[in-house]
């Protein structure tokens, strides 16, 4: 049951709820999801990013506002809100007012199909998955628009190759998410993490899902221009890409909705390889509801702030790829790879009747099901 | 009155029309192929429409993936003809390109 | 039945007026943006007419692929405010005479014909699966003969892109 409605049932006694239309109690749900977590979450991850790199770079990091800095990102926030919101003469007006829209717009909407705990889903789509892929390519959108009407050639180049990255990672991703779908047999996030069930995560089904798994990780860090793959705004080659010429609010957005795309990949790759809300060997599914979701939200929680963590870890250490490595990588290792671990993937649905390495361990030593 | 297949066969026409007047008037080749892109959406909207309204099965979605297949290879080999023309020409006005030779 | 009404008039505007704009605006970027939103509201008719799976395809194939190539491609020819991206008003008037009778041919029929509507409920169920049966059964010789074209029409743009 989606969030919506769950809350109509659960606040049916309350007179202010009673004669509250679906839509919108919908609509608060989703203001409420972007404003208490996705906007927070984005300052947060921006702290501990720099702290991070603080960290690995020998550095201390923000230290200054707050007990540890801790405080540096509301300052970031307001600073980046009240900064002057400049749009350089030359540049294309309506289409740089639009293009931060449009990113915000794509990266937002992908929050409406992520599942936090078992009811804790804006939408149960049935095409969900279907639905990610298609809503994140719409990010590519925004920036080639961007980098085109900011009118400025580092910026065209920036949103140009960003294009071209996206849409060639874009195969190998929505392969090995094609690949989880077979092995769960639907394509609603929701029926995956319920077919992974305690201890039967997609990652362990077989052999090729572990490939599958690492595949998607390196094409959604290029889906969202993560070092290595952040050609699109490599400082020292393009100043910054795409997003050069924004101030301001605008150029707010671009951050944020960079992090919060981090966030949605991560929450993709927990739900569909690493069980979701599902810890090993703990059945939650007769537990009550005040008990069920709270924990629930930490185990998914946990899952993908580790795979955030080991994404800041990664930008950090690595250095940039060069853009025809970055092409090469995609059509000639990632992309074979990942049709191989589907065909594979179907083989092995095929010839073990569907059961992964887990079950047919419990299976041998008799326990479980 | 209450929204029928009339509606929605109103709404495709109008992409088909549009579409072909984007195609007949427009002098670029990328022109011409967005009206292509708009007629092939009014196509697949009529299809699903009469599946859902009168056939009441699924083949007109299953039409319209095709639709959307011939599209995406369509454009793929358009624009690659496209940028040929252009590197030898400089030049991607479909009058400029009237006799065969690249 | 209200709401739905209204949907649709929602999206029907939104298809149309951007379609007009693109078939009418001189500057060929604008057009390929304004379809971008066109064809978001060619997607939401198909979800309002049960075809989920159908929307999101239209959304991943048409809006993620082929309107960026066709950007792409736009942004990658120079002179973009040039003589040949800016045409002359004048050029329209015949294509939108011819195009009004064309009009006018199709509202008579869509109005005037007595469709044999078998609409009876308007129950919404998940096509996924029931597309994929069909696919793998009913229509598994155009599956199969689209994945031909697939490939062909990629290893014929990649030959005639690739420079000599």
């Amino acid at each position: 049951m989606p969030l919506p409605e769950l809350l109509k049932e659960l606040f049916s006694t309350w007179p202010l709820f009673q004669h509250m239309p679906l839509w919108f109690l919908s609509l608060g749900c989703i203001l409420g999801l972007l404003f208490l977590f996705v906007f927070p979450f984005a300052g947060v991850a921006v702290y501990v990013e720099r702290k991070i790199a603080g960290d690995i770079q020998a550095r201390i990091g923000p230290n200054v506002v707050g007990p540890y800095g801790t405080l540096q990102w509301i300052a970031d926030a307001i600073k980046l809100l009240f900064k002057e919101d400049i749009i350089p003469k030359e540049a294309d007006k309506k289409l740089f007012i639009l293009a931060p829209a449009v990113i915000f717009m794509s990266g937002s909407a992908a929050f409406a199909v992520i599942p936090f705990a078992e009811h804790l889903v804006l939408t149960n789509l049935n095409i969900g998955v279907f639905y990610l892929i298609a809503i994140t390519s719409i990010v590519t959108m925004g920036i080639i628009v961007a980098g085109w009407a900011s009118n400025n050639k580092w910026s065209l180049l920036g949103g140009l190759r960003s294009a071209a990255q996206i849409i060639s990672f874009e195969i190998p991703v929505a392969l090995c998410l094609m690949t989880a779908c077979l092995v769960a047999g639907s394509l609603n996030l929701s029926e995956i993490i319920d077919a992974q069930a305690t201890f039967r995560w997609g990652i362990l089904h077989n052999p090729f899902m572990l490939i599958a798994a690492f595949i998607y990780y390196i094409g959604a860090l290029a889906e969202v221009n993560r070092t290595p793959f952040d050609i699109p705004e490599a400082e020292s080659e393009l100043v910054s890409g795409y997003n050069t010429e924004y101030s301001g609010m605008r150029f707010a957005i671009f951050f944020l909705v960079e992090y919060a795309e981090c966030f949605v990949i991560s929450a993709i790759a927990t739900t569909l390889f690493l069980g979701g809300w599902h810890f090993p060997f703990l059945d939650l599914s007769t537990a009550s509801l005040a008990l069920k979701m709270p924990l629930q939200i930490i185990f998914f929680m946990t899952k993908c702030i580790i795979l955030i963590l080991i994404m800041m870890w990664i930008r950090w250490t690595l250095p940039r790829y060069r853009v025809d490595q970055l092409m090469k990588l995609c059509w000639e290792v990632l992309v074979p790879f990942s049709f191989a671990c589907f065909l594979g993937t179907a083989a092995w649905m095929v010839i073990f009747g569907g059961k992964g390495i887990p079950e047919l361990i419990a299976g041998l030593l008799g326990f479980g099901s | 009155m209450a929204v029928g297949l009339s509606h929605f066969l109103m709404v495709s026409g109008l992409l088909f029309v549009l579409g072909i007047i984007s195609m007949i008037s427009r002098r670029n080749m990328i022109g011409v192929l967005l009206g292509i892109e708009l007629i092939m959406n009014a196509a697949g909207l009529n299809f699903i429409a009469f599946s859902r309204y009168i056939a009441q099965d699924l083949s007109g979605h299953i039409f319209t993936l095709f639709i959307l297949i011939i599209a995406a290879s369509e454009a793929v080999v358009a624009l690659a003809i496209v940028l040929r023309i252009y590197q030898n020409r400089a030049t991607i006005s479909v009058e400029a390109v009237g006799e065969m030779k690249c | 039945m209200k709401a739905y009404d209204v949907i649709f008039y929602l999206f029907a505007l939104l298809t149309v007026l951007p379609a007009i704009f693109s078939a009418f605006h001189p500057n060929i970027l604008y057009a390929a943006l304004s379809l971008f939103i066109s064809f978001f509201g060619v997607a939401g008719l198909y979800a309002l007419l049960a075809a989920d799976f159908v929307a999101a395809a239209q959304v991943l194939i048409y809006v993620g692929g082929i309107l960026i190539l066709l950007l792409f491609a736009v942004m990658l020819s120079k002179n973009i405010y040039g003589a040949t991206f800016q045409e002359e008003k004048k050029k329209k008037i015949w294509p939108s005479l011819l195009g009004m009778l064309f009009l006018g041919v199709i509202t008579k029929i869509a109005w005037t014909t007595h469709w044999s509507e078998a609409l009876v409920d308007n129950l919404v169920q998940p096509t996924t699966a029931r597309i994929g049966h069909q696919l793998l059964t009913d229509y598994l010789l155009p599956f199969e003969l689209s994945s031909l074209l697939l490939l062909s029409a990629f290893i014929g743009a990649i030959t005639l892109a690739r420079s000599k």
